[in-house]
């Protein structure tokens, strides 16, 4: 290769390296995300309850919780910050993921549930259901939850978007559609007789893998779990953008048709984002639900889906580390808002919104460049490698 | 100016309709000697004795008779003890108002236990009823007359009978015949011989009144006449026929209802999202808005609640249309071209009203109160009657739709704004100032968001949530009519209701609710820019 | 692939075309050739149908009536030719056929060497751009296209902070990248300097020895400077054919330049 080193050129080596050379931000996040999982855990587990140094399970679990938001708002941001694809239903996948973590964990109930039927889960016998339907079937295997944690929210994804992306639905018409998609399935799961509890959606979990979901430890370790996933998830979405792809998928954001011209199938390439970012988000959602304990059709609301848009948004949509950044920022604000002030917290995330597009078009993380820029000289900044601001 | 105006028109139309229903109804007031006899016979406490009463009063046939008989029925006829005589009596609060009978004149105040209440039980409803009927039959209203006939041929008489003979002779209103025929034959083929049985069947099998298809499966279950049993057989066929005929029917007009329920919903969307390409969130919220407005409304002047939709309608126009202009000159104008960023920015808007309704009121629903001429049904036969509410809204969002086709097509106002929607530039160096058309044209969006608030408040709990529970399916009626294309919105809005309502049978409401949205999704495949999508070069970039 | 025969030294091959919207006719009846390693200019007045046909023969826009036929290199031999109107715009691009826009797009974001390479031939599945990293032919390729449109000192700037001129060049360098056998440009002139435009009326002489160029242009002195075969399109159909002198003695072409 050149002799000359140039960051266009470092592309092309492994993921690690590149992601040392390229990627500080990142980097220091994620080494950020796993020290303060590794210390809470470390301060829930070894030091006595009362101490100063304590750290309540309860903060482990909301971690944990805020770790696989992150999760799913590093999907979004594959497919919105580099794609251009504004899924106003990513809530669905992940919903998805978390119904199928929670049959896995319904299953795990056996006869403890209140009416005692080690066969069917209690919803299924108050509603006075002999056996147990063909597609809860297989649930019980923890592997086949897995499978299914990944293959449900995908083969959707795959489906509905090879529709979209093939017929060239794109921008707002796009949007609205995924909207309608996920409001469809969140009226489906409100159905008693669909099958999957309805309106209380699956909940009273006991176990996972034979593991109380009420123990220190277990909690400690879904939160390392989902350190983990996060982690993994961002390595593989940072090699995808690092890669050639991921400069088609910045092509295909910036200038669709001429991408076509080029030869490239934009659908395909949209379609293979698209489906990543949906088991993505799955797999944030099966890690969501045994540390809340439910999950419920609630999740597949719209309004749910395009909290998550914002969470990119704050963050800085198109860096991927932004976008989890955002989703703690975000949700850590939920927490202290509704504990101090419930009543202001609708009136905070409005405004937020609103702000968000006003004034930071590049998210918090963007605010650096944008502060920068404003006190360069103007002929320096047409340099700049600009991100560039796409609906 | 000018779009002020269609909100007077139907105003002014409403008004005279208003003015025909409160037309107050003419009172005689006859006097009669006998009243004290009258008194002594009601406060007898023999069953028979009264029934004997009654069938005197019914003989008598006066006007005076049949308004005691009324008050009897209803409870509000008394003697007082002292003085023996018959009053109206009406409680309020722990004493009981009273009034003469005939002259309705009032005699002031007494306590309960100064009155004794003329005795009724079932036995003499039943009788006083069927008296009333025969007087109804006798009356000048043809309206009345057919009421009356039914309500006779509940139970027909040999008595009532020749009564129902004699006025088939002479009557000439089409309707009151035709339920005269049916009730002599209803009494026919429950009493006559099998000759007249079968005669009876064909005239039967016409009609669609619940009597007398219980009627006819009651006989079907006793007979052994086999003829009359194919015949009862293929007239309960018929009936079944024209049922589902009916229901059909039923289900179109439900299915046109929602449209227009839709359409008054899309409609301001289909503006602000359509012409100007903004993706407004907060259209819900502005259709909240406007509900809230209805309910401050009847709430300030609770004497006008019969009115209070007329004054709701321009002040919901108002509120919600200056609150549209505020959002427009404050955040959206700073996004054009750039509809996801104003999808988000309006979101945050709508989190925003919705939380300020939710402090400034509660979190829980308002009651709104619907006027009198809005309830009741239009009865059109026995099968089949249409709810006035329901009718009112198809022709009130039809209204609004062509008030805003006219404001586009002949006012200036809609010649700019069609103008600055398609080419901003040109607009704007031709003198037309962009802004304020930007301005104007989402306050009218949001201003018709709010008029449909003020229907959804009839039809709807009047909450926070109010505008959440809207705000899809409207984004769906205008993505499949195809945007920018109001006659498109139009078109889906009424298809999307219509067959929304037909599944409804087969696939219960959610089912068919998902199965629509599953539809448009697959259809924005086939087409992605809509139903009425424009072609051609331009609107490619 | 249809068995149509069409002549062997033919490139593209339009007959009876025919795309209407909503009644207007944007091609009427079109028909014409470009034989291989052809320079055509085509020129007309605004609506004449220019952009439309670059549409149909690029797969964008489909035609109601009319057959379009490419004679691609690796089906020339077995005497067969590919029917473009069944490909979509991905497809027509693989298949040779490179197309530029009047106005320089380039993806604004990515730096001047991220453009070439996603142009460079080759490579175009996900699963390749993916998994398949640049071979060493490819990257001299896009050194050697860099310092042919003289945007070395670019290379890692983005797209977005180049000038009209240099976004032109890097574009044309593009679709050298492309390697198309077709190449299609519409009006490449517009905004270049005097100096500019003889470069690239160079530039295109010399990429037409080794695959056909159809240039649409207003400009008559940059046709000049092509020195090749002029099309006049009016209302969607050819309305002359010939050198440049020979359709300006034209009496229709002069009526519809001048008499309006």
């Amino acid at each position: 290769m050149s002799s000359v080193k140039l960051s266009s050129t470092t592309r092309g080596k492994g993921p690690l390296s590149r992601f040392l050379l390229d990627d500080p931000a990142g980097k220091w996040l994620l080494i950020a995300v796993f020290a303060i999982s590794i210390i809470v855990s470390g301060l829930n587990l070894l030091a006595p309850e009362g101490s100063a140094l304590h750290v309540s399970s309860y903060t482990v679990t909301l971690l944990g919780k805020y770790l696989c938001l992150g999760l799913l708002a590093l999907a979004l941001d594959l497919v919105w910050g580099y794609c251009g694809i504004l899924s106003l239903g990513h809530g669905a996948f992940f919903a998805l993921g978390g119904y199928a973590m929670g049959m896995y964990l319904m299953r795990q109930i056996g006869d403890r549930g209140a009416y005692g039927n080690p066969e069917l889960p209690d919803f299924m016998v108050f509603l006075s259901w002999q056996e147990l339907p063909w597609y809860w079937q297989g649930f019980d295997s923890f592997l086949f939850a897995m499978l299914m944690v990944a293959l449900v929210p995908g083969i959707l994804a795959f489906l509905f978007g090879w529709l979209a992306f093939r017929s060239r639905v794109t921008g707002v018409y796009l949007s609205i559609i995924t909207q309608a998609l996920t409001y469809a399935l969140m009226l489906l799961f409100f159905q008693n007789d669909f099958g999957f509890g309805g309106n209380n959606g699956l909940t009273d979990f006991k176990d996972i893998l034979g593991f109380s979901l009420k123990s220190d430890t277990t909690r400690v370790a879904l939160l390392m779990c989902s350190a983990l996933a996060l982690g993994l998830g961002y390595m593989i979405c940072r090699w995808l953008v690092d890669s050639r792809y991921g400069r088609v998928l910045i092509a295909v954001r910036d200038a669709e048709s001429r991408t076509r011209f080029m030869g490239y199938r934009v659908e395909h390439f949209k379609l293979v984002a698209f489906v990543v970012s949906a088991v993505l988000a799955g797999i944030a959602g099966a890690l969501y639900v045994p540390q809340v304990g439910i999950i419920n059709p609630g999740e597949f609301s719209p309004i749910n889906s395009i909290e998550l848009v914002i969470w990119v948004a704050v963050g800085g949509r198109g860096t991927l580390y932004g976008a989890i950044i955002g989703a703690l920022l975000v949700n850590y604000a939920k927490t202290w808002f509704t504990g101090a002030m419930p009543d202001a917290w609708l009136f905070a995330l409005g405004a937020l919104f609103v702000v968000t597009t006003l004034w930071l078009p590049k998210g918090v993380v963007g605010l650096y460049g944008q502060v920068r820029e404003k006190f360069l000289k103007p002929s320096a900044r047409t340099q700049e490698q600009e991100v560039v601001d796409h609906g | 100016m000018i779009w002020r105006l269609w909100q007077i028109l139907p105003l002014v139309c409403l008004c005279l309709l208003f003015v025909f229903v409160s037309s107050a109804q003419a009172l005689t007031d006859s006097h009669t000697n006998s009243r004290e006899e009258l008194a002594r016979q009601l406060s007898e406490k023999s069953w028979d004795k009264l029934e004997a009463t009654i069938t005197e009063l019914s003989a008598k046939g006066d006007d005076e008779s049949q308004k005691l008989l009324t008050l009897w029925l209803s409870g509000q006829l008394f003697i007082e003890k002292s003085t023996d005589r018959l009053v109206i009596g009406n409680r309020s609060g722990r004493m009981y108002l009273i009034a003469d009978p005939i002259t309705d004149e009032a005699l002031g105040e007494v306590k309960k236990r100064s009155l004794k209440k003329i005795k009724i039980n079932n036995r003499l409803r039943n009788a006083i009823r069927t008296a009333l009927a025969i007087w109804d039959l006798k009356s000048e209203d043809p309206d009345k007359r057919l009421q009356a006939v039914k309500e006779t041929s509940r139970n027909i008489q040999a008595e009532t009978l020749a009564i129902l003979k004699a006025m088939l002779k002479t009557e000439s209103d089409e309707d009151v015949h035709s339920a005269l025929t049916t009730a002599v034959a209803l009494y026919h083929i429950q009493h006559g011989n099998d000759e007249l049985k079968l005669q009876s069947l064909e005239i039967l099998s016409e009609s669609d009144d619940p009597i007398v298809r219980s009627a006819l499966e009651s006989i079907k279950t006793e007979t052994k006449n086999k003829e009359i049993l194919l015949g009862i057989d293929s007239a309960l066929a018929d009936m079944d026929r024209r049922q589902d005929y009916y229901s059909a029917i039923e289900s179109v007009f439900f299915g046109l209802s929602l449209g227009s329920v839709l359409l008054l919903a899309a409609i301001g969307l289909a503006i602000t999202f359509g012409v100007m390409g903004v993706i407004n969130m907060a259209h819900g919220e502005m259709m909240m808005l406007g509900a809230y407005t209805t309910f401050i409304i009847q709430s300030a002047f609770p004497s006008l609640m019969e009115q209070s939709l007329f004054i709701a309608i321009p002040a919901a126009f108002v509120v919600a249309g200056t609150v549209g202009i505020l959002i427009e000159r404050l955040v959206i104008r700073h996004l054009y071209g750039r509809p996801l960023e104003t999808l988000l920015a309006t979101f945050g808007i709508s989190l925003i009203l919705q939380q300020a309704v939710r402090t400034i009121f509660s979190p829980l629903n308002q009651a709104v109160s619907t006027p009198e001429w809005l309830s009741g049904s239009w009865i059109i036969n026995d099968a089949l009657s249409l709810t006035w509410n329901r009718v009112y809204i198809i022709g009130f969002s039809l209204t609004v739709f062509l008030t805003l086709l006219f404001i586009m097509h002949y006012t200036r106002f809609g010649l700019n704004m069609r103008a600055v929607t398609q080419n901003r530039a040109m607009a704007n160096s031709m003198g037309i100032p962009t802004h304020r058309v930007d301005a104007m044209t989402f306050g009218l969006g949001s201003g018709i968001a709010g008029v449909a608030g003020v229907a959804l408040s009839q039809l709807t709990n009047v909450g926070p949530n109010l505008g959440q529970n809207y705000i899809i399916d409207s984004f769906m009626v205008v993505v499949f009519g195809g945007v920018g294309n109001l006659w498109g919105t139009l078109v889906a809005a009424m298809s999307l209701g219509v067959v929304n309502k037909l599944l409804e049978p087969w696939a219960g409401a959610v089912i068919a609710k998902i199965l629509v949205l599953i539809f448009i999704i697959l259809f924005i495949q086939k087409r992605p820019k809509g139903l009425f999508a424009l072609k051609g070069r331009a609107v490619e970039d | 692939m249809v068995d149509k025969h069409i002549p062997d030294n033919t490139l593209l091959y339009l007959d009876n075309v025919t795309v209407s919207f909503d009644g207007f006719k944007a091609l009427n009846n079109l028909s014409f050739l470009i034989n291989q390693c052809e320079l055509r200019a085509i020129i007309g007045p605004n609506g004449a149908g220019k952009s439309t046909m670059m549409d149909v023969i690029t797969g964008k826009t489909r035609p109601d009536t009319g057959e379009v036929l490419f004679n691609q290199g690796s089906t020339r031999l077995s005497g067969g030719s590919i029917d473009l109107t069944r490909q979509d715009e991905a497809e027509v691009a693989n298949l040779g056929i490179g197309r530029k826009f009047q106005k320089p797009s380039v993806i604004e974001s990515l730096t001047v060497w991220e453009n070439l390479e996603l142009a460079l031939k080759g490579r175009r599945s996900p699963f390749e751009s993916i998994f398949k990293a640049l071979s060493k032919e490819g990257f001299k390729k896009i050194e050697k296209t860099l310092s042919r449109i003289r945007l070395q000192d670019r290379r890692d700037f983005a797209g977005a902070s180049l000038s009209h001129g240099q976004k032109q060049w890097l574009e044309i360098g593009m679709l050298l990248l492309q390697d198309p056998e077709l190449l299609l440009i519409d009006e490449p002139a517009a905004g270049m300097t005097d100096e500019e435009t003889f470069r690239t009326a160079d530039l295109l002489r010399e990429l037409s020895e080794e695959r056909s160029v159809v240039v649409v242009e207003h400009d008559m002195a940059f046709i000049k400077a092509l020195d090749c075969k002029v099309m006049v399109l009016h209302e969607g159909s050819v309305l002359a054919e010939g050198s440049l002198d020979h359709v300006q003695q034209n009496q229709k072409v002069i009526d519809v330049y001048l008499g309006r």
